[in-house]
């Protein structure tokens, strides 16, 4: 049977050697490496769940009267885009569960896509010959996070229109070309012409997931170009032979397994945990907010940036030259990504050293590196957590003012500390693992020498080096 | 000469080839002699598992159909998620298992290359170079070339202006505010000075417009009288105490939603604005000058006029541009 369908393909299209060389394909083995899978595999999810999701969702912001089941809403002008959702949740048999199931995988697609981003850093894998994919994986990222925050605007429900009211003013704000710029993309002033639900709907379901498919595709096809890195597990594990478990037999079914362990998290999500119930957020009107309002998790840093940037345009006389929402919409997301793009030839440049690199290193290893990310990241998620201020004056009756500017001074100053602290515990690791392997040494030297082994040999592993194990 | 020379060089290279392939096939077969995989480990309580695990996989499955087809008002999506989370969750504790406890789990070796190539490159530099060896004039062609590039590339996007009125801004001026327009509440009807009480706010619309435009919402606040501290020339805007102004915050264009009066001194000193989405606050007692908060602009204040039948009135257009800020947002009036 399998030999015939072997034939098969193999007559069609003579990738029998490749297909062999597959199954064999090495795959080093740590947890920290599954990050990107769960990533792939809640993509797959999104895309699934999605395309059930356009059968029935109408990109239309022509006016209706709701007369469906969900009775709190009944006799309510709204648009057909905010209808077809409070449809799709209530009237269409398993509507609600891909609906849910969809938003989930989003929030989980891009949290395990940060998680691998920073396993990634701080292991050192963007280093040559991967620099590529990590670009790639950058640019996929700020695309996912594009791609998200369309997903939920086209919905048209209150809270998806504060959304592009936001991003209509960081277009705006743009120097010089801003008014341009947000009459271009929404067709006409604020809130746009019926046209800009059309354009968001097609970036939403065709020309972003496309990008992020290709992005994805090429990704990949680097990554099992170069291998994936592998941690120093043994002494057999070089920078020129990599040890891992082949997709057949072990390493296919484990990986298939986490796919569906994927899917399963997400659709018992989707079907036990609500979110963005849009029916109670109500349709969207220019002149109504709602307080309270926090956008999904990973716009959360935007937030926070918009909310600590202090009160002013930069006006050259009577011009305004950059509009406030600028500098936390869009400012700071690019400063991040640039920041991220560079550092790979930074590293080149600062270490001087320009070789390839397929062994992983612990964060220990390069405390410059890791003390460094440890302050980027501690920037970013001081600005993040700055944007649940209004939560905790709600919930613990801080006053808001106050911690607005407790953020703006500590964003400023702990990732200085940050960057002291982790170096300093670093070099603390450091010299306790060679203590240790002084001590075993010792050890060896004292009691009878195991033999064939080395501790002092250039790939030997030493006590504390076994950190894939 | 030269010809035969690079004959012979051809011939020994194929033949090294050759010899090579020959290797690697006989390396191969050699391998293939014995087994390729390590027999997996005996473990038939392991196989017992998965197999009862696929069955739970299997039974999970029907039991999302039965609850998809069963109609009914009853909260189905939790049962759907459950039979269709449950599928997948025991298929995927049967595959992890199969590749923890049924298989071997043999190490494979492979090797990193070094993915460089310099004398490829060197190659494709030279092939480019060698194919542009007959052209003469290149600077001629490439400035051409360029000219080229930029007017069809310039042709190629100049259909993005049909996106928007790109070019004529002026739209973003216009409110539908004029001097003697009646406010209307959201209910819909006219909004009597008599009836707008201290400490909560109204919204309200210029009549017959649209609701929709960005120009639209005012927010409505009285205050007592000696609390203002309008700038002088808007002495006439307050009648009664009662303040206007644009209900769009001048930050990211998100409705002001709170109102917040007075309620503890040392951090709500007077009453304020704000809006829920980036907590700008605004001053309506100074003319929504901007308390805290990213605003870069105070909030534009509509003058007010009580009508001889006591319905508030628009007394003339904004103070100011409605909306976020951008490049001649503080030089033009709103018309």
């Amino acid at each position: 049977m399998i030999r015939r369908a072997v034939a098969y393909l193999d007559r069609g299209t003579g990738a029998s050697p490749l297909l062999r060389k597959t199954l064999r394909y090495a795959f080093p083995d740590h947890w920290s490496f599954l990050l990107g899978e769960v990533a792939l595999y809640s993509f797959i999810v999104l895309v699934a769940t999605g395309i059930y999701l356009t059968l029935f969702f109408e990109p239309s912001l022509a006016k209706t009267t709701y007369n469906g089941v969900y009775a709190p809403l009944r006799g309510m002008e709204m648009s057909q885009a905010y209808k077809s959702v409070v449809d799709i949740s209530y009237e269409r048999n398993a509507g609600l569960l891909f609906r849910q199931t969809h938003h989930w995988a989003a929030d989980v697609f891009v949290a395990a896509v940060i998680l691998h981003l920073i396993r990634v850093f701080f292991t050192g894998a963007f280093r040559r010959p991967r620099t590529l994919i990590w670009t790639i994986g950058l640019l996929m990222l700020f695309t996912s996070l594009l791609e998200g925050y369309l997903g939920y605007s086209m919905v048209d429900d209150l809270l998806s229109g504060m959304g592009l009211a936001i991003g209509y003013a960081v277009a705006m704000s743009t120097p010089v070309i801003g008014a341009n710029l947000a009459l271009g993309i929404w067709g006409a002033p604020y809130p746009g012409a019926h046209a800009f639900e059309s354009r968001m709907y097609i970036a939403h379901v065709l020309i972003f997931p496309a990008l992020i498919a290709t992005l994805l595709a090429l990704h990949l096809a680097l990554v099992v170009r170069h291998h994936h890195t592998q941690f120093r597990t043994s002494p057999r594990a070089t920078e020129k032979r990599l040890l891992g478990l082949p997709t057949l037999p072990a390493y296919a079914p484990r990986s298939l397994g986490l796919m569906l362990a994927v899917a399963a998290l997400l659709f018992l999500l989707g079907g036990l945990v609500q979110i963005n119930p849009i029916w109670q957020w109500g349709p969207y009107e220019v002149s109504q907010g709602t307080n309270g309002a926090q956008p999904d998790w990973y716009l959360g840093w935007l937030i926070g940036a918009l909310r600590l940037v202090p009160g002013f345009d930069l006006t050259v006389g009577d011009y305004t030259l950059v509009g406030n929402p600028f500098w936390g919409g869009a400012l700071f997301p690019l400063v991040v990504l640039l920041v991220l793009l560079a550092v790979p030839a930074a590293e080149r440049r600062i270490t001087r050293d320009g070789s390839t690199h397929n062994i992983a290193d612990r964060p220990r290893d390069a405390p410059g590196r890791t003390a460094f990310g440890m302050a980027f990241l501690t920037w970013v998620a001081l600005i993040f957590v700055a944007g649940s201020a209004d939560r905790m004056y709600v919930f613990l009756g801080l006053s808001y003012e106050g911690q607005i500017w407790f953020y703006r001074v500590a964003s400023l100053v702990l990732p200085f500390v940050a960057y002291l602290v982790t170096r300093r515990v670093c070099h603390a690791l450091q010299e306790a693992g060679r203590i240790e392997a002084d001590a075993a040494a010792a050890g060896a030297k004292t009691s009878t020498d195991p033999p064939g082994r080395d501790c002092n040999a250039p790939d030997a592993g030493t006590g504390d080096v076994r950190w894939g194990t | 000469m030269k010809r035969f020379v690079l004959t012979l060089l051809a011939i020994i290279n194929g033949l090294r080839r050759r010899r090579e392939r020959i290797g690697a096939r006989e390396e191969e077969a050699r391998r293939e002699e014995g087994p390729i995989v390590p027999p997996g480990p005996h473990a038939p309580r392991a196989e017992l598992a998965v197999a009862l695990l696929l069955f739970a996989a299997a039974l999970c499955g029907a039991g999302f159909i039965v609850v998809y087809a069963v109609g009914g008002d009853w909260n189905r999506t939790q049962l759907q998620g459950i039979t269709l989370g449950g599928a997948f969750a025991f298929l995927a504790i049967a595959l992890i298992t199969v590749g923890k406890h049924l298989v071997s789990e043999e190490e494979v070796e492979d090797s990193y290359h070094d993915p460089e190539h310099p004398s490829e490159q060197e190659r494709i530099d030279k092939i480019v170079e060698e194919s542009a060896s007959g052209i003469t004039r290149k600077k001629l062609l490439i400035t051409a070339g360029g000219a080229a590039g930029a007017a069809v590339g310039l042709a190629a996007i100049t259909p993005a202006l049909t996106l928007g009125p790109l070019l004529d801004t002026d739209e973003l001026r216009e409110t539908p505010w004029r001097r003697g327009l009646r406010l209307i509440g959201e209910d819909g009807k006219p909004l009597f000075a008599g009836q707008v009480e201290e400490e909560t706010f109204y919204t309200a619309f210029p009549e017959h417009a649209d609701r929709d435009l960005i120009g639209s919402p005012v927010v409505v606040v009285r205050l007592a009288p000696e609390q203002l501290r309008l700038p002088p020339e808007r002495a006439k805007w307050a009648p009664l105490g009662i303040v206007a102004f644009s209900k769009v915050c001048t930050h990211a264009g998100c409705a002001i939603a709170l109102y917040r009066k007075p309620t503890f001194k040392p951090t709500q000193p007077r009453p304020a604005l704000v809006c829920p989405c980036h907590y700008s606050t605004f001053d309506p007692a100074r003319g929504g000058e901007v308390i805290f908060g990213p605003a870069g602009r105070p909030l534009p204040q509509l003058p007010l006029v009580v009508g001889g039948d006591g319905i508030l009135r628009a007394g003339g257009n904004f103070s100011g541009q409605v909306g976020p800020a951008y490049g001649t947002v503080r030089s033009r009036r709103p018309t």
